[in-house]
């Protein structure tokens, strides 16, 4: 058993320097999330892999005070990651979400989150995240620093009685406040006197594999109901360790059955419905669930269902003890690991589980006798030998790969549901939830690849005059450089697809020129000028996608349109957009008009290039040089690797021919 | 100067039009005032992660609802979700509210409705690069400008006096556009 002693060395200036640790799997947010917290002056570490975070937490239990995880994630369930940490290292864990549902709040509560905030988040509200640390210091140090344990029976029942209690450590403390003798407490409170609260951090209690094997050795022993702390304390045999320690522990931990038992409860239900079981199954489902768990009706029932549910993985433990590493965590972890499977939603629940059932169903009905969750928890990790996943620190957690293999083996497996079964790995292995969206993602990727309608996307032209001519155009713009702007350009290119619909009949939908068109109109500003060529435009337009896309050099002057060299231009930087040729005309004699209209006119035309560097090429002469400069530097400072000569020639020729 | 004036003054002008269009809001206006000498192109950091996350998410949409024995309505689910968290982020208003309007029909799995919603966000979020995009380059280019005048004050001391004041000005300008100035030493 591990008691860390930290001596914390940031407590007089905090929350200056509190170390937190940012996941999030979108880019954007992690980089502003990062930012809005280094100017709170917090150390700030991001990673945007669930599982990084967790070994970059289980890696030192005290390099951070706070974790921000976002809620959807592609590798593992936010609320997952929420319940670990909070298992585990006993962190304050804040959530993340673009999505505020009630439900969804609840949900976060539930599993433990001191706080949940919605994206876009603001910089107020992390400016006092500091509190959640403060408190749980508060909470524990009241917790942990207790004397020692008192035979106070009326906590005892309290504990009982707080089954159905999703009390927070800060609740039982009050509730044991009320109830206890005032020496008791009174000793506690001159305990916490007799410290230098300020500056020093508490002996953080670590509940390891080997402290948790204890536990849940001696709760079996005790057989659930009867599992009560101080008992539990001295069965445990640890030193250093207090009756609250245990006490908050016992908490979590019938928490955790309790959420399994929902969930045992749907499966059974489930796999009643389905019939597609091995009747060990079915009973051991309904025994389970059914019964006892259908309403999840008062402690005693859910006690039974537990204490079975215990007893069982008692028994599981002992005949599977080669199983690898942290078998006796297998049933409170196959537990834990079954808790988050809620979020999936009910239905995908049951039949995640039954996908599970199915496969080690057809090996150990026998065994079955036990939890059926740790069984097929066991079944998989005897595949993998590999030890848990990552529930527990000295667990190995690099499981990804032997998730992805039972992932692997669980659709070899050829089970019915093929989506669920991404699901059912998903649910059942913490770290395997990150194997369903990889196999789908990877799925589409493959399909996209050979998928014809694709192009329809990929395509620059909506005009398909020669649609070879496209396609090669096509590969002449993805063979440049810019990944974005070529995607960019992809998207962009519906718009003019669009444009062009209901003329060519484009492939692509023919909502969206509705759309753009209106857009187009929509946007008039003082864009009387623009009016004209907007009228002319369509022909042009036409016109110069085709050309765009073909050859950008060879349009050239064919129709006189020197400025069809802008689109080329355009395109030579990527930007794949059709300029409106008629920006010829934009060549007043007012240079500030020209400004005007640069952005306007491109606003109008609902096309996404953006062309300051023409401006350039309407500035008069004395300040050529200047522009020429300003515009290098600005091509070299967005570093788009444009062959900047030949730009700027063009720019210049197509200026001079046109004046 | 009149140049650069008027370079100012359209830097001004877009950015509120931008506004005023409601294609930013003013989670675009907190992400401006982030950005600061430690960190002087936050603001195109992060709309560059933003339109790589956002076209990545597109294509992914696009693509599943191309599929023809059957959407994954699911995963476009969390496409929109994800697009809507990073459009709210960096302050993208219409972007956000397509995605919500793109969230109904998706929910009701309604592919002809996603495909609508799916153009009109393509739609939505082209336009925001193109005036981000934009932005950046007259505030680049206010930068450089006012880079090169310096250079060019600094070279000349033998030339027609370029006065300092005139330089300073232009600095207040630049900064009052919302650009940054930069050292220059």
């Amino acid at each position: 058993m591990r008691v860390e002693r930290v001596i914390s060395d940031e407590n007089d200036s905090f929350p200056v320097g509190m170390r937190v640790l940012a996941v999030d799997d979108d880019p954007t947010c992690l980089l502003l999330l990062e930012t809005l917290l280094t100017k709170c002056k917090y150390n700030v570490t991001t990673t945007s892999q669930a599982i990084t975070a967790l070994k970059m937490l289980r890696e030192n239990k005290n390099k951070f005070d706070l974790v921000i995880s976002d809620v959807h994630m592609p590798d593992m369930d936010g609320f997952k990651l929420l319940e670990l940490v909070g298992l585990e290292m006993d962190l304050p864990v804040i959530m993340l979400s673009a999505n505020g549902d009630t439900k969804l709040v609840m949900e976060g509560i539930t599993h433990g989150a001191c706080d949940y905030l919605l994206k876009p988040v603001r910089i107020e509200e992390l400016q006092n995240i500091w509190q959640h640390v403060i408190r749980r210091k508060k909470f524990d140090r009241k917790d942990r620093d207790g004397s020692g344990s008192q035979d106070k029976p009326y906590i005892d029942s309290s504990e009982a009685a707080g089954l159905g209690n999703v009390d927070h450590n800060g609740k039982f403390n009050k509730k044991r406040k009320d109830q206890n003798e005032d020496e008791d407490e009174e000793r506690d409170e001159n305990g916490h006197d007799n410290e230098d609260l300020s500056t020093q951090k508490k002996p953080r209690v670590v509940w390891s594999v080997e402290l948790h094997r204890k536990f849940v050795a001696a709760v079996n022993q005790l057989g659930i109901e009867k599992a009560v702390p101080k008992k539990i304390l001295e069965l445990m045999n640890v030193e250093n360790l207090t009756r609250e320690n245990v006490a908050s522990h016992l908490q979590k931990f019938r928490l955790y059955l309790k959420r399994i038992s929902c969930v045992a409860n749907q499966q059974a239900n489930m796999a009643a419905a389905l019939g597609s079981v091995d009747s060990t199954h079915l009973r051991m489902g309904t025994m389970n669930g059914l019964g006892n768990f259908h309403t999840l009706a008062g402690p005693d029932q859910i006690h039974n269902a537990a204490f079975r549910s215990f007893q069982h993985s008692g028994v599981l433990r002992r005949l599977n003890t080669p199983a690898g590493v942290g078998i006796s965590g297998l049933p409170s972890s196959g537990l834990v690991q079954l808790s988050p499977v809620q979020n999936l939603g009910n239905t995908s629940t049951y039949q995640r589980k039954l996908q599970s059932f199915v496969i080690p169903g057809n090996h150990n009905a026998n065994i079955l006798q036990g939890m059926p969750m740790s069984l097929e928890f066991y079944q998989l990790q005897n595949n993998r030998a590999a030890s848990h996943v990552g529930q527990f620190p000295s667990v190995d957690n690099t499981t990804v790969l032997p998730v992805s293999s039972i992932s692997g083996s669980l659709i070899d497996a050829g089970c019915s549901n093929s989506p669920l079964l991404g699901v059912t790995s998903n649910s059942l292995l913490l770290e395997g939830s990150s194997q369903l969206p990889t196999l789908h993602a990877s799925n589409l990727r493959d399909s996209v690849s050979g998928f014809p309608n694709r192009s329809t996307l990929s395509d620059f032209t909506s005009i398909a005059p020669a649609s070879n001519q496209l396609h090669g155009s096509k590969a002449d713009i993805q063979d440049q450089a810019f990944p974005i702007s070529c995607n960019a350009g992809k998207i962009i290119s519906s718009a003019p697809q669009d444009w062009n619909a209901p003329k060519k009949d484009a492939p692509y939908q023919s909502n969206v020129p509705s759309c753009s068109i209106n857009s187009l109109r929509a946007v008039n500003g003082d864009m009387a000028q623009l009016g004209q060529c907007l009228d002319q435009n369509n022909p042009i337009f036409n016109r110069n996608v085709g050309f765009d896309f073909v050859d950008p050099l060879s349009i050239k002057c064919s129709e006189g349109e020197n400025l069809a060299m802008e689109p080329s231009v355009i395109e030579k930087e990527g930007y794949l957009m059709v300029q409106p040729s008629r920006q010829g005309i934009y060549i007043p004699d007012n240079e500030g008009e020209n400004f005007a209209m640069e952005p306007s006119v491109i606003e109008k035309e609902g096309y996404l290039i953006v062309q300051p560097r023409r401006q350039g090429s309407y500035i008069p002469g004395n300040l050529g040089s200047l522009e020429d400069l300003a515009s290098a530097m600005t091509k070299q400072d967005h570093d788009k690797g444009k062959p900047t000569d030949g730009d700027f020639g063009y720019n210049d020729y197509s200026l001079r021919t046109c004046i | 100067m009149d140049f650069v004036n008027q370079l100012q003054r359209k830097f001004i002008d877009y950015s509120s039009s931008l506004h005023r269009e409601g294609i930013v809001d003013d989670q675009f206006t907190q992400l401006r005032k982030l950005e600061d000498e430690n960190s002087p192109h936050f603001v195109m950091e992060v709309a560059s992660l933003f339109f790589e996350d956002c076209e990545k998410l597109i294509n992914n949409m696009a693509i599943a609802l191309e599929q023809k024995q059957g959407v994954d309505f699911k995963q476009i689910d969390e496409c929109i979700h994800q697009l809507k968290g990073s459009s709210s982020s960096i302050g993208a208003l219409r972007v956000k509210n397509a995605c919500i309007a793109f969230r109904s029909f998706s929910d009701g799995q309604n592919r002809e409705g996603c495909l609508r919603c799916l153009q009109q966000l393509s739609h939505e979020y082209s336009l925001l690069k193109n005036k981000l995009q934009t932005l950046f380059r007259v505030s680049v280019a206010s930068r450089c400008l006012y880079v090169c005048l310096v250079i060019f004050c600094r070279g000349n001391e033998h030339a027609e006096p370029f006065p300092d004041v005139l330089v300073f000005q232009l600095e207040k300008q630049i900064v009052a556009a919302g650009g940054s100035i930069p050292r220059v030493h």
